[in-house]
């Protein structure tokens, strides 16, 4: 099986925030890390390759900063790793990242291609059903299992409040993978010493731009969101905080 | 002729899913704000009972797209049925609210209409002319207005608890439905769902706890899930846990409060180490009380807490622990 799996670079998860002059956007200056439910889809397409045979490849889109994810996704075992490489991916909303990444793909023969169901910075949850739409392609999201058979794929979809749900499709597909699907492995020395010589194909901005149009949505302005919520900060020691929780549960809460 | 406002609800096995009270609250309000004219629709197949509760409310007309095909739910039914819906009616706005089904599909429409979705919206602002949606972005540390730059039809999804449900106002005479027949080519559903079905027998209904103590990834280990556990025992309450700590296994599934899991509204919710993610938060911001502990002062949980300590858990819970024993023997 042939598995592409479309992995983004977000800033991590505690790392302080600061918006840029314009306010537009956040100031780059920050630590940045795999999306999460990216990494589980890798794993899941590592899985994939590792009881049915093929290949892995990974693919980005971002500026020089996010080669990181790659390298550390062909140190865990993907085969190879495409990388559009260009400060200017970083403001393409959904409809162009697909767009890109479908034309930098368009020589390849994919049986499977799989996203994170969403971002942790943007968490739009849009490119990879944009993806499976532009290629003509079936797609599901939100997947916790996928099992191989005959003419086709059998996946599960999770749906809201503990409901599940089993869907039979052809391929080829594209997937949304939910986090949790799988446990992560770590690369191992070998699989970094390895990853250095596995091949690494830069796609520039140029090469791709015929087949994208300006943005349709525009970010207004990004801002602290202004509280609604009126909250009681306490501290001092933790005895003393413990006290005047007591005293809070008992007299406001109502549970004491 | 004013623009019309297109907003989609959703069934399931002919009942409609309540969320979609919330759309058309919303719906409603940009209608009354843009003085834009509302329609719903409801797709599916038989859902002739669904439309005419949503025609109910005060709007100007109810669609019910009807194909066998629609039934059970695909994203490539309801795409093919919604792509020709909205070609021919020509909305200038398409609302849905912003459930697992939506996220299907939506994102297959808007392409396929060669269009913009704004997704997972927690309101919206009328700027003169222009129409901003407002989503929240970096897991909550920041918002974004953001417009369209593009023809009609808009299409945005509203998160849950965006708008109230219960504020949707009734119509003074039922709205007129009128039955559209879908046209589904043959093939051109390529997946084929089963029912959907609950993984393993609920063992706690978290929906009826009062109280409920619940640990995200700042409990840091499995083994002090314990001190969270002393302190619901003393409050009386339930254990839950934010999806990480059930996907590492630490708790089980039925544990989980989000998006995924439970939704619950209990009189005290306690969250120990859960930064606030906004797919955790969609499933508890309706409780009457929160308290928040957490390290980070800069954690989105405290923009919904009633009261918060900016602290080390591990110090904070333990001697609060004592005092609630204390509170309720003494």
């Amino acid at each position: 099986m042939k598995i592409l799996v479309c992995m983004k670079q977000v800033p991590q998860k505690d790392a302080p925030l600061k918006l840029n002059e314009s306010g537009t956007w956040i100031r780059e200056d920050v630590s940045y890390e795999v999306n999460e439910p990216d990494a589980y889809a890798l794993e899941e397409a590592l899985r994939q390759k590792e009881k049915h045979g093929g290949e892995v490849v990974v693919i980005t889109s971002g500026p020089a900063r996010a080669q990181q994810v790659l390298r550390e996704a062909l140190a865990k075992g993907a085969d190879r790793a495409i990388h559009l490489e260009d400060d200017k991916f970083v403001a393409l909303d959904a409809y162009n990242t697909a767009r890109a990444l479908a034309q930098a793909i368009r020589d390849e023969r994919f049986d499977l291609i799989f996203t994170g169901l969403q971002s942790d910075d943007y968490g739009f949850a849009q490119t990879g059903v944009v993806l499976a739409e532009l290629l003509g392609w079936p797609h599901a999201t939100i997947i916790m299992q996928i099992e191989k058979k005959d003419g086709g794929i059998r996946v599960k979809r999770e749906l809201e409040s503990g409901f599940f749900q089993f869907v039979d499709m052809p391929l080829p597909a594209v997937l949304t993978i939910q986090s949790g699907i799988n446990k992560l492995r770590y690369a191992t020395l070998i699989g970094i010493k390895q990853a250095k010589n596995k091949p690494l194909r830069k796609v520039t901005y140029a090469e791709v731009a015929s087949a994208l149009s300006p943005n349709l949505q525009q970010i207004q302005r990004l801002y602290i969101p202004q509280k609604t919520k009126k909250t009681e900060m306490l501290d001092g020691p933790p005895a003393e905080i413990a006290k005047k929780l007591v005293d809070k549960l008992r007299n406001d809460v109502r549970v004491l | 002729m004013p623009n019309t406002i297109l907003a989609i609800v959703e069934q399931r096995e002919g009942k409609l899913n309540r969320v979609s009270w919330e759309t058309i609250t919303g719906a409603q309000a940009i209608a009354a704000e843009t003085g834009w004219t509302l329609e719903a629709a409801v797709v599916g197949s038989g859902v002739g009972t669904v439309a005419g509760e949503v025609a109910t409310k005060k709007l100007a007309k109810v669609y019910a797209i009807e194909a066998a095909q629609l039934e059970p739910y695909t994203p490539d039914g309801y795409v093919a049925a919604l792509k020709s819906f909205i070609s021919e009616c020509k909305p200038q706005l398409v609302l849905m609210p912003h459930t697992y089904q939506v996220r299907d599909f939506a994102p297959k429409l808007a392409t396929a209409l060669g269009r913009a979705l704004i997704s997972d919206c927690i309101g919206y602002k009328k700027e003169g002319d222009k129409l901003l949606f407002t989503r929240q972005l970096f897991q909550g540390k920041f918002a974004a207005d953001i417009g369209f730059v593009s023809d009609a039809p808009w299409l945005a999804t509203f998160q849950t608890g965006a708008f109230r449900g219960d504020q949707v106002k009734p119509g003074d005479s039922p709205a007129a439905v009128e039955t559209v027949s879908a046209q589904i080519g043959d093939g051109a559903i390529r997946t084929r769902p089963e029912a959907p079905f609950k993984e393993a027998k609920q063992a706690v209904d978290l929906t009826q706890a009062e109280v409920i103590v619940a640990v995200g990834r700042g409990i840091k280990e499995q083994k002090n899930i314990e001190i969270a556990k002393q302190l619901a025992d003393a409050l009386g309450g339930e254990i839950a846990a934010s999806r990480p700590i059930c996907d590492a296994g630490w708790l089980p599934m039925d544990r989980q409060i989000g998006s995924s899991g439970q939704t619950v509204a209990p009189k005290l919710y306690i969250a120990l180490g859960i930064s606030g993610a906004i797919q955790h938060i969609v499933g508890m911001k309706g409780a009457r009380s929160i308290l928040a502990v957490n390290k980070d002062a800069e954690a989105p949980i405290f923009e919904i807490a009633d009261f918060g300590v900016v602290g080390n858990l591990f110090e904070v819970i333990p001697p609060l622990v004592e005092e609630v024993k204390k509170a309720k023997t003494g």
